[in-house]
C-alpha cells in the first residue's frame, strides 16, 4: 500500500522531469502524456480509496526515511498514509485529471502550450507532496511549492499586466501567511524538537505542548492556513489570481490548492487550544459572510466564483473551528468537487464567448446545454439544494455551528451569520446562473459565435457533475474520517484509559474539541456523549431547516430579480448606491493596503536606498576625499613650505653671494682696506676681552 | 601518491595554468581560452576528487603538507583541510570552471585576463588550504592584487574608481588581519594555526582578545561585507564583467566567513563567545538582512539589486556564526556553499542579458520571457533559490539558521522572518520588471540562451535543486568539523 502511495506521487513527478526537458519533442508538446501521467496516479488513488472501504480496519501507516541532518538531531521526511490522506489524494488527482483534459480543449494553441502542463505537473506533484507529508516541515516544503506552481500559472498569460501583478499579489500575500505558519513551525520545534505529527500530537496529548506555547504555535500555523485558503484578511490574493486560465483557477484557485489551508488545520486539529479553535471559527464565519456580499454585486462571471470559494472556504473553517472537524473536511471534499465543475463550466462559456464580463451573456442555454446542465447541478450543490452534495457537507457544518452555539449561547452569531450566508450564497449563485444561461443573449455578435465545448471539455463536466451529486451521500465521509482524538495518542501512555474511550465515530461533536490539553477524554461520562448527541441531532435538524429555508429566498430573490424580472436590480442598486459602491470596491481593502503597506515600504526603501547612497556611500567617498585633500593640502605644503625652504636656503645663498661678490672689485688698495679694518677689530676685541 | 600532495596540486596548478597561458602568443585567443579551461577544468575535478575522498567522520585536518619553509622565522609551507575547507574548495572548483566560460565572449587582452584569473583562482585555493599565518597572508594579497586589474582593466565605465575603492577597502581590511597576525606572532613566535588555535595565547587577557577580535572582524567584516563596510561591493559588481562578478559573489565574499571560522573563533574563543559581542554580531546580522533587501528594492541597476542581495544574504551567514550552536552553524556554512551557487547564477543571468540590451536599466526591461523561454525558465530556478525557495539548497541552508537562531534569540529570529517577505518581494518584482509584461519593441530580434550561456548556468540549477532535495551531501562534509569548532569555542 506504501508502495501504491510512493507511485502515484512518483508518477507525475517523473513525468514533470521528462516533460521539462522533453515536452518540445513530443507530439502535441506532450499533452497527452502530462494528462496520461495523472490519470495513472488518479487509478492508483482511487485503488486505494477501494481498499480503504473494505479494509477492516483503519489504514494508518507512518513511513520515514532520515532526510536531513541538522547537526543536533536528524529529521525524517516520510509518507502519512490514513484515511484523511487517502481521501486528499483522490481529490488531488481527480480534480488534476479532468482539468488536463479539459485544458487540452481550453488551452488549445497557447503560445506556451507545453509549459503550461510542466507548470500542472509541477503543481499536481507538490500537492500530492504536501498531503502525504508526514511532519510539517516537508509540508512545509511542499506548501511552498504549491505557491510557486499557482504563481506561475496565475502569470501564464505574463504578457498581461494584471496576469504579471496578480502572480506577484499571490505569492507575496500567502507568503506572509507563510511566515507566521514558519514561526509556529519554529516554535514546535523549539520546545519539542521535532516536526513530526504524530510526535506533535502526542505532546499535545501528555500536556508538553499546553498553555501559551501551543496557542501561539497554533495560531501561527493557523496564520499560514489563512494565507493560503484567503481568509480575511489575507484574501486579497485569490479575486486577483483569476487572471490565471480558468481551468487553473478550477484546479488550484478553488479545489485543491485553496483548500490546503483547511486541510491544514484539519491534519493539526489536535494542535489547536479552544481559543484558537474560538478565533479560526470567527475569521472563518466572518469571511464567509464578508466574501458573500461581494460575490453578490461582482459581474466577472470568474470573480463571482472566487469570491464564492472564499466563502465556502470560511465556511470549512469554521466548521472546524467549532469543533466540526468531520462537517469542515468533508465540505472541503464536496466542495472540491462541484467548484471544480463551476469553474470548468464558466471555463467553456468564456471559451465560447471569448469574454467573462456577465453583462456581455445571457440566454446560452440554448447554444450549450451540456454546460447549462452541468452548471444547474453544480449551482444546486453549492447552494445546498435537498440531495446534491452540498447539501449535506453545509449542513452539517451550520449544524455544528448551531451545536456549538447551544453550547455556548455567546457565540449563537456564528451560526446566524451562517445559515445569512447560505441565503447569500443562493442569490448570488442563481443571479449568476439566470444572467448567464437563460433570458435572451445580451451581446448578439458574441452570442452568434458561441457554440457547445468539444468533448475533451464537456467529459469533465459531466463526471464533476456526476460527483456533484453523488458524493454527499451516504456518510461515508464520517465513517472513515471520525475525528482524531487526542485519546488515541495518550491512549500510549495510559493505556487503562483508552478502553473507556470509544467514542462514536460518526459524532463530530463528541470530539474532545473543547476538552482544554491533557484532560483525557474519558471524564466525559458516557451520559454526556449521549446527551451531547442528542443535543447534535436535533442541531442539525434545525439547521438543515434554516438553512433551506433561507436557501429558498435566496433563490426566490434572484429568481424574482433575474428571470422573471418582477424586481428591478438597476432600481435597487439606485436605491443603496452606497452600499454597492462599497461592496463592489471590494470594501476598499485592496485601496487601504495599497495606500498603507505597499505605499509605507516604497518610502522606506526610497529612504534607505538614499541612506545607503549619500549617507554611508558618501561617509566612504567623503572619507576618499578627505584623504585626497589632506594629500593635496601636504603637497602643496611639501612643494611651498618643505621644498620652499629647500628652494629658499639656495635662493637666499644665491642672493647673499651676489651681494658680497660686490665687495670683490679687484682692487688691492681696497682689499687692504679690508685687511686693515680687520686687523682693528680683532685687536679692539681682543683688548676688551681681556 | 596524488592524494599526498593533493592540495599542493590543487593550488598551483593555476599557476602553471598562468604559465602556459603567458607562453602562447596573445593572437592565439582561442588556444588561450582553451588552456585556461582545461586548467580550470583540472582543478574542478581534483576539488571534486578531494570532495569525495575527504574522510567525513574525521575532524583532524586531512590531507597534511609541512615542511619547513623559512626556519629563520618558524614559517612553514603547511596545507591541510577540514570539512569547511573542502566544501569551499569545492564550490570554488565549481565556479571557476564555469566562470572561465562566463569570460569567453571578452576580446581584450585575452592573455592578460586569463594569467590574471588564473593567478586569482591561485589565491583563493590558497587561502583556503593554508594552516600557517604566513602563507595565509601571503595568498591572501595574491588575491587582492590580480582582483583589482580584473576590475580596473577589464571593468565598465567607472571601472577605476570601483577597482580603487575595492582595492582600498579591502587593503585597511589586510593591513587589520596583518596587525592581529603579529599580534600572535610575538605572543608565541609561531605562524601555526593549529598551535594558535590550542594555545589560545589571549585567554588571559579579555580585554585585549576582544580588541584583536574587533580588528579581525574588521578585517573580516568588509569581506563578508557587514554593514557599513559593504559600499565597494555594488559598485565592484556593476563595474567587474560577469565572470569576475561570479568569482566575487560566489567566492570571494566566503573569505569573511571562512576568516571568522578559521581564525577569529577558534582563536580567540573568549571574544568569540561573550555574551554581548555574540549579540552584536546577530544584531549586525539582522540589519544586512533588511537592510540588503531594503536597499536591494531601491535600485534601478539590474547588477547593483543582485549585488545587494547578496549583502542580504550575507546576513544570514553572520547571523549563524554569531548563533554558534549545530543548526545555525551548519546553516551558516551552508548558507555560504548555496549562496556561492544561486549568487553566481544572478550574476551570470544578468550578465546575458546585457550582452544583448548592453544596459541593465530595470525601468527599460520587460516580456523578456516571451523571446527567451529557456532564459524564462533558468531565471525563475536562479531567482526562486535566491529567495529561498524549498527545493532548494538556500531553504534549507535559511531555515537551519532561523531553527538555531529561533533557539537563542528570538527577537532577532522573528525580525528575520520578517525579511525572508522583503526578499520574496524584491525578488519577484524584479521578475515582473524584466520578464513579465509585453514585449518591448528593442527587445524585438533578441536571441534565446546561447549554448555556452547554458552550459554555465544549466549545472548550477541542477545542483541548487539536487542539494535542496539531498543537503545531506553537502551537510555531511563539514557536519563533524562544525561540531568541533563549536567544542572548541565554548570551551572556556
Amino acid at each position: 500500500m506504501l508502495n501504491i502511495a510512493i507511485c502515484i506521487i512518483a508518477i507525475p513527478f517523473v513525468a514533470l522531469v521528462v516533460h521539462t526537458f522533453l515536452s518540445a519533442r513530443m507530439p502535441r508538446r506532450g499533452d497527452w502524456f502530462a494528462t496520461g501521467a495523472v490519470f495513472l496516479s488518479l487509478g492508483l488513488a482511487c485503488w486505494l480509496f477501494v481498499q480503504m472501504l473494505f479494509s477492516p480496519t483503519p489504514i494508518y501507516i507512518n513511513f520515514h526515511i532520515d532526510w536531513l541532518n541538522l547537526g543536533s538531531r536528524i529529521i525524517p521526511a516520510g509518507i502519512l498514509l490514513d484515511h484523511l490522506t487517502i481521501v486528499m489524494l483522490v481529490v488531488v488527482t481527480l480534480v488534476s485529471a479532468l482539468v488536463y483534459l479539459f485544458s487540452i480543449g481550453y488551452m488549445h494553441g497557447d503560445v506556451r502550450y507545453g509549459r503550461y502542463f510542466s507548470y500542472l505537473l509541477l503543481f499536481t506533484t507538490s500537492m500530492l507532496g504536501l498531503v502525504l507529508a508526514n511532519n510539517l516541515l516537508v509540508l512545509y516544503i511542499f506548501w511552498e511549492l504549491v505557491g510557486l506552481s499557482s504563481y506561475l500559472l496565475i502569470g501564464h498569460w505574463f504578457e498581461r499586466d494584471t496576469a504579471a501583478k496578480a502572480a506577484l499579489k499571490a505569492f507575496i500575500v500567502t507568503r506572509i501567511g507563510d511566515v507566521g505558519m514558519f514561526f509556529g513551525i519554529l516554535r514546535i520545534y523549539f520546545h519539542l524538537g521535532t516536526f513530526d505529527y504524530e510526535a506533535i500530537f502526542q505532546a499535545v496529548a501528555n500536556g508538553t505542548l499546553s498553555g501559551n506555547i501551543r496557542v501561539l504555535a497554533g495560531l501561527g500555523i493557523f496564520f499560514g492556513a489563512m494565507g493560503k485558503s484567503a481568509q480575511f484578511p489575507l484574501h486579497v490574493w485569490l479575486p486577483d489570481a483569476m487572471e490565471g486560465p480558468t481551468p487553473i483557477s478550477a484546479l488550484i484557485h478553488a479545489a485543491t490548492m485553496v483548500a490546503a489551508g483547511v486541510y491544514l488545520v484539519g491534519r493539526m486539529f489536535l494542535i489547536f487550544d479552544p481559543t484558537v479553535l474560538l478565533i479560526i471559527a470567527y475569521i472563518g464565519c466572518f469571511t464567509a459572510l464578508f466574501a458573500a456580499t461581494i460575490a453578490v454585486v461582482m459581474d466577472d462571471m470568474k470573480k463571482v466564483l472566487a469570491y464564492s470559494t472564499i466563502s465556502q472556504l470560511g465556511y470549512m473553517m469554521l466548521g472546524l473551528g467549532v469543533g466540526g472537524y468531520v462537517a469542515g473536511l468533508f465540505h472541503l471534499t464536496t466542495h472540491a468537487s462541484f467548484k471544480a465543475l463551476l469553474f470548468l463550466g464558466s471555463g467553456s462559456v468564456i471559451h465560447a464567448l471569448g469574454t467573462q464580463s456577465m453583462r456581455e451573456m445571457g440566454g446560452l442555454r440554448k447554444k450549450m446545454p451540456v454546460t447549462t446542465v452541468t452548471f444547474l447541478i453544480g449551482t444546486l450543490a453549492i447552494v445546498g439544494c435537498p440531495f446534491f452534495a452540498g447539501f449535506y457537507s453545509k449542513d452539517a457544518i451550520i449544524g455544528a455551528a448551531l451545536a456549538f452555539g447551544l453550547h455556548h449561547p455567546q457565540h449563537l452569531a456564528l451560526f446566524l451569520v451562517s445559515v445569512f450566508t447560505a441565503g447569500l450564497t443562493a442569490f448570488y449563485m442563481f443571479r449568476l446562473f439566470f444572467k448567464t444561461f437563460t433570458g435572451s443573449p445580451r451581446d448578439q455578435e458574441k452570442f452568434h459565435h458561441a457554440h457547445e465545448s468539444p468533448l475533451v471539455m464537456t467529459i469533465p463536466l459531466v463526471v464533476l457533475a456526476f460527483l456533484a451529486i453523488v458524493s454527499g451521500h451516504g456518510g461515508w465521509f464520517q465513517k472513515y474520517n471520525p475525528a482524531p482524538q487526542l485519546s488515541t495518542y495518550e491512549a500510549q501512555q495510559v493505556a487503562e484509559h483508552a478502553s473507556h474511550v470509544q467514542p462514536e465515530a460518526s459524532s463530530s461533536f463528541a470530539a474532545n474539541r473543547l476538552v482544554p490539553a491533557g484532560t483525557p477524554v474519558a471524564e466525559h461520562g458516557a451520559e454526556e456523549i449521549a446527551d451531547e448527541e442528542e443535543l447534535e441531532h436535533r442541531a442539525h435538524l434545525g439547521a438543515m431547516v434554516a438553512s433551506t429555508l433561507f436557501g429558498a429566498i435566496g433563490f426566490f430573490l434572484a429568481y424574482l430579480m433575474f428571470f422573471k424580472r418582477r424586481l428591478s436590480s438597476a432600481a435597487i442598486i439606485q436605491r443603496f448606491r452606497a452600499v454597492y459602491t462599497l461592496l463592489s470596491n471590494k470594501y476598499y481593502i485592496d485601496d487601504f493596503f495599497h495606500a498603507v503597506l505597499v505605499r509605507t515600504l516604497h518610502a522606506v526603501v526610497w529612504l534607505v536606498g538614499v541612506f545607503d547612497k549619500y549617507v554611508i556611500d558618501g561617509l566612504v567617498n567623503f572619507s576618499g576625499l578627505a584623504t585626497r585633500f589632506t594629500s593635496w593640502l601636504v603637497g602643496k605644503f611639501d612643494n611651498i613650505a618643505v621644498d620652499g625652504a629647500v628652494n629658499g636656503t639656495a635662493w637666499t645663498t644665491g642672493i647673499l653671494g651676489e651681494i658680497l661678490s660686490l665687495s670683490q672689485t679687484g682692487r688691492i688698495r681696497n682689499y687692504l682696506l679690508f685687511i686693515v679694518l680687520g686687523i682693528v677689530t680683532l685687536v679692539t676685541v681682543f683688548v676688551f676681552i681681556k | 601518491m596524488i592524494d599526498a600532495h593533493l592540495l599542493t596540486l590543487i593550488v598551483f596548478l593555476p599557476i602553471l595554468g598562468m604559465v602556459m597561458v603567458l607562453a602562447i602568443p596573445g593572437s592565439q585567443r582561442q588556444l588561450i581560452r582553451i588552456t585556461a579551461a582545461f586548467f580550470t577544468f583540472l582543478v574542478f575535478v581534483l576539488s571534486t576528487y578531494l570532495f569525495l575522498v575527504f574522510d567525513r567522520s574525521n575532524v583532524q585536518m586531512q590531507f597534511v603538507e609541512h615542511y619547513s619553509w623559512i626556519s629563520q622565522y618558524n614559517i612553514w609551507y603547511y596545507m591541510g583541510v577540514d570539512g569547511l575547507s573542502v566544501i569551499l574548495i569545492f564550490l570554488t572548483g565549481i565556479l571557476c570552471f564555469i566562470a572561465t566560460f562566463a569570460a569567453w565572449n571578452i576580446e581584450k587582452a585575452v592573455k592578460g585576463y586569463y594569467a590574471m584569473y588564473l593567478l586569482l583562482v591561485t589565491g583563493m585555493l590558497g587561502v583556503f588550504c593554508t594552516l600557517d599565518f604566513f602563507l595565509f597572508y601571503v595568498f591572501w594579497e595574491i588575491m587582492l592584487l590580480p582582483m583589482y586589474f580584473l576590475i580596473g582593466i577589464w571593468g565598465g565605465p567607472k571601472r577605476e574608481y570601483a577597482a580603487i575603492k575595492f582595492f582600498i577597502y579591502t587593503l585597511v581590511g589586510s593591513v587589520l588581519i596583518l596587525l592581529v597576525i603579529l599580534a600572535f606572532y610575538f605572543k608565541t613566535g609561531s605562524f601555526d594555526m593549529l598551535e594558535l588555535i590550542r594555545e589560545r595565547p589571549f585567554q588571559a587577557t579579555p580585554v585585549f582578545e576582544k580588541v584583536l577580535f574587533f580588528a579581525l572582524f574588521i578585517g573580516f567584516a568588509i569581506k563578508i561585507p557587514v554593514f557599513p563596510f559593504h559600499t565597494w561591493l555594488p559598485d565592484a559588481h556593476v563595474e567587474a564583467p560577469t565572470a569576475i562578478s561570479v568569482i566575487l559573489a560566489g567566492i570571494l565574499l566566503k573569505m569573511g566567513g571562512y576568516g571568522l571560522l578559521r581564525i577569529s573563533y577558534p582563536m580567540l574563543p573568549g571574544a568569540a563567545w561573550d555574551d554581548g559581542v555574540r549579540y552584536f554580531l546577530a544584531i549586525l546580522g539582522l540589519v544586512n538582512i533588511i537592510y540588503g533587501a531594503l536597499c536591494a528594492m531601491a535600485q534601478t541597476d539590474f547588477k547593483r539589486l543582485v549585488a545587494y542581495s547578496s549583502i542580504s544574504h550575507m546576513g544570514f551567514v553572520l547571523l549563524g556564526i554569531a548563533v554558534l550552536n549545530a543548526e545555525a552553524l551548519n546553516g551558516a556554512v551552508f548558507m555560504m556553499f548555496s549562496h556561492g551557487l544561486s549568487s553566481a547564477m544572478l550574476f551570470l543571468l544578468v550578465g546575458v542579458i546585457y550582452d544583448r540590451a548592453h544596459h541593465r536599466d530595470l525601468s527599460r526591461f520587460g516580456g523578456l520571457g516571451t523571446k527567451m523561454p529557456i532564459y524564462l525558465t533558468l531565471s525563475i530556478v536562479g531567482f526562486f533559490a535566491s529567495l529561498g525557495l524549498p527545493g532548494t539548497s538556500s531553504f534549507i541552508s535559511e531555515i537551519m539558521v532561523f531553527l538555531g537562531s529561533y533557539q537563542v534569540y528570538l527577537g532577532i529570529t522573528i525580525a528575520a522572518l520578517l525579511g525572508i517577505i522583503l526578499t520574496a518581494a524584491y525578488i519577484l518584482w524584479t521578475v515582473e520588471r524584466v520578464y513579465l509584461g509585453k514585449l518591448r519593441p528593442e527587445f524585438e530580434g533578441f536571441s534565446d540562451c546561447s549554448g555556452r550561456e547554458i552550459f554555465t548556468l544549466v549545472p548550477l540549477a541542477l545542483l541548487l535543486i539536487l542539494f535542496g532535495i539531498l543537503p545531506n551531501i553537502v551537510l555531511d562534509v563539514f557536519r563533524e568539523s562544525m561540531q568541533y569548532l563549536i567544542q572548541i569555542v565554548t570551551l572556556q
